[in-house]
């Protein structure tokens, strides 16, 4: 195990620990895997921000992509398209609107940030003027995804969906030349550049990684909450990005692991259901996962010995 | 970098050229009016040259910050919880200390938002946490805090003194129907302040040749870490200025809604400006037409009944449009924008 993964391990522990000692319902399996449902959506983002963050670049706009894809499927399967081609157009709009994040970045040449910062309010935008302030009810045989099971009844079925994709990933991001190549471009894009590997398209397919993401993402919300609404999964990104750099994922590119970010990711989870569970408020859990966040990238500049007025520049 | 001492003279010393971003902004401003005019004559009327008026400065003063930190090559998304967090414990202030003097709460504004900037400022600058990052963490950390402080409750209307709010029901002078608010005098003061300081100061100078090229800067003895923790906290002081703007224009205080999204308004206008988001080039007189600009589609969308629901979509519209044409703009010279 390498020691980026030791960190959200060891908090991991520590949360766990101490949602125990907060409240004696915490340590029930059942509960705790049932409470993973409501983090599956932020996990599979968390799967390709990984991607995205080991290239060196950022994804702002997964969340508002993930909800323009609710709500766009819910819509279309309320005008009475069949399900399955419904939920295949929506997650193939969430994979065009990564796309569409792809070529600005890899072909226009623009810095991830801005672009992503810009389709953040565009495809929200979109989802808000698409809906307005109504929501759409999912079809009620398509609801309730967590609370499907797999067989033997304990390990629900997003919960599963999001394993096995984080450990598809993983080893794609670990073993196989594209993964390689990711973290290659992340550490030195010119480099990698001059080593005939071809940036643009594996940054184009990383932004659409991403993007197919949300969509799953946006369909499995839709099912779980049962109504798709434009303001679903909002600021979301945030606690994605947080989970990712605490995963032991350089914010500058170049390092990552999928078992970090999957640790981590779990960490947030026990956080939350033990600030739950102490009754803590929504607002103020925000304002933790943002302080967490900012101490991660503090300690870790701390450590990286950051240069003297150490401005070593946007995610570009 | 010696390119750019050419422009950072002084505007006067721009190349003149069609695309020049100011010109392109002043002629965007007339297109839309004319455009509404035309689909519907009321939006030339007194009553909504008056809103755009009083919607110019809110957005402006922010902005301005904002431009300070894009051009040193960073960005700053946390400005609206700043807006927020400052509006709530001035409203607080006023509420335990109803005949607070007016001097007295701006400076406690200003003050606020310089320790909030220099948080942003020492995560970017010391510890070299990307500028979009660092933020996105402090946005959520202030606008928690403000729900925090405010225990959720809003700051209501009875709670904001008179004096305040009489600075955008009042103005100095009347230009036939059209009142000039104070709170518009204020944001020019600013306005004037900023340009000297971008464009006049050897700070200026500074903080554009770090974000042309911030390691050409540091082997040419220019203090990075001093001149962009500098912008940062002006950025600050400015949206904690803002925040009292912000009680005086609405009368009142949520700690949900004040000040959201004013991160992305101020960033579309700073890139509609002109202003190069690679850092290093801008205007502070494009900054000021971005937010007129912004300002008057907005009020004209509500003139021509254009809902609520389409201005997110607008805020990203404008931005990836701006991006768009910035590509451009690179690839074919003849259009690329003076001030690079």
């Amino acid at each position: 195990m390498k020691r980026a993964e030791l960190v959200p391990l060891g908090l991991l522990a520590a949360a766990m620990i101490a949602g125990g000692m907060l409240s004696p319902h915490f340590w029930d399996l059942r509960y705790l895997l049932d409470s993973t449902s409501l983090h599956v959506e932020t996990g599979l983002l968390v799967i390709g921000m990984t991607f995205v963050i080991a290239l060196g670049q950022i994804d702002l706009s997964a969340a508002s992509n993930l909800a323009l894809v609710s709500c766009a499927t819910a819509k279309l399967l309320q005008m009475g398209v069949h399900p399955a081609v419904g939920i295949c157009i929506g997650i193939g709009l969430g994979t065009m609107l990564g796309i569409v994040n792809g070529l600005l970045v890899a072909y226009a040449n623009l810095p991830s940030f801005l672009v992503t910062l810009g389709t953040l309010a565009l495809y929200r935008g979109i989802a808000q003027a698409l809906m307005g302030a109504a929501s759409v009810k999912f079809p009620e045989s398509l609801c309730g995804i967590d609370r499907w099971y797999l067989p033997g009844g304990i390990v629900p079925v997003p919960f599963a969906v999001f394993v096995v994709l984080a450990a598809a990933f993983g080893v794609a991001l670990a073993k196989t030349t594209f993964g390689r190549r990711v973290i290659a471009i992340g550490a030195n894009s010119t480099a990698s550049e001059y080593s005939a590997i071809k940036v643009n398209r594996i940054v184009l397919s990383v932004f659409a990684l991403s993007g197919l993401m949300a969509g799953i993402a946006g369909v499995m919300m839709d099912s779980r909450l049962g109504v798709a609404r434009y303001d679903h999964a909002r600021g979301l990104e945030l606690e994605v990005i947080t989970a990712t750099v605490l995963g032991g994922t350089s914010i500058y590119g170049g390092k990552a692991t999928m078992t970090g970010s999957f640790l981590a990711l779990l960490l947030m989870a026990a956080v939350h259901v033990s600030l739950g569970l102490a009754n803590v408020k929504t607002e103020i859990q925000l304002t933790i996962i943002g302080a967490v966040l900012v101490l991660t990238l503090a300690i870790g500049g701390v450590f990286s010995g950051a240069k003297a007025g150490g401005l070593a520049g946007r995610a570009e | 970098m010696g390119v750019k001492l050419s422009f950072v003279v002084g505007p006067a010393a721009v190349r003149s050229g069609v695309w020049r971003p100011e010109v392109r902004s002043a002629v965007l401003i007339l297109l839309v009016l004319a455009a509404g005019w035309l689909k519907d004559p009321r939006l030339l009327s007194p009553s909504s040259l008056n809103t755009v008026l009083l919607a110019v400065p809110l957005l402006l003063v922010v902005a301005l910050g904002q431009m300070l930190v894009i051009v040193s090559r960073g960005i700053d998304v946390s400005v609206g919880s700043m807006v927020g967090l400052a509006g709530i414990c001035l409203g607080l202030m006023f509420r335990s200390f109803p005949n607070l003097p007016m001097s007295l709460a701006a400076g406690a504004a200003l003050g606020m938002g310089v320790v909030f900037g220099l948080i942003n400022g020492l995560l970017v600058a010391r510890l070299a946490v990307p500028p979009v990052v660092a933020t996105l963490g402090t946005m959520s950390i202030f606008r928690g805090l403000t729900f925090i402080i405010s225990r959720g409750q809003q700051i209501d209307s009875n709670d904001i003194p008179n004096a305040l709010t009489a600075w955008s029901l009042q103005g100095p002078f009347k230009i036939g129907q059209l009142s000039v608010p104070w709170l518009l005098i204020i944001a020019l003061a600013f306005f004037a302040l900023v340009f000297v300081l971008a464009h006049r100061t050897v700070w200026g100078l500074r903080l554009f040749a770090i974000g042309s090229n911030s390691e050409a800067a540091r082997l040419r003895a220019v203090p990075v870490f001093a001149t962009v923790i500098g912008a940062y906290a002006i950025c600050g002081a400015l949206a904690g200025f803002a925040g009292l703007m912000y009680a005086s224009k609405f009368g009142f205080v949520n700690p949900a809604t004040a000040g959201l999204g004013l991160e992305l308004m101020s960033i579309a206008a700073v890139v509609v400006g002109g202003c190069d988001i690679r850092g290093g080039a801008g205007t502070v007189i494009g900054a000021f037409l971005g937010c007129v600009f912004l300002s008057t589609v907005f009020v004209g969308l509500s003139v021509l009944h254009i809902e609520a629901d389409w201005q997110q979509l607008v805020y990203g519209a404008v931005i990836i449009a701006a991006l768009w044409l910035d590509a451009l703009a690179a690839k074919w010279p003849r259009f690329r924008s003076a001030s690079r």
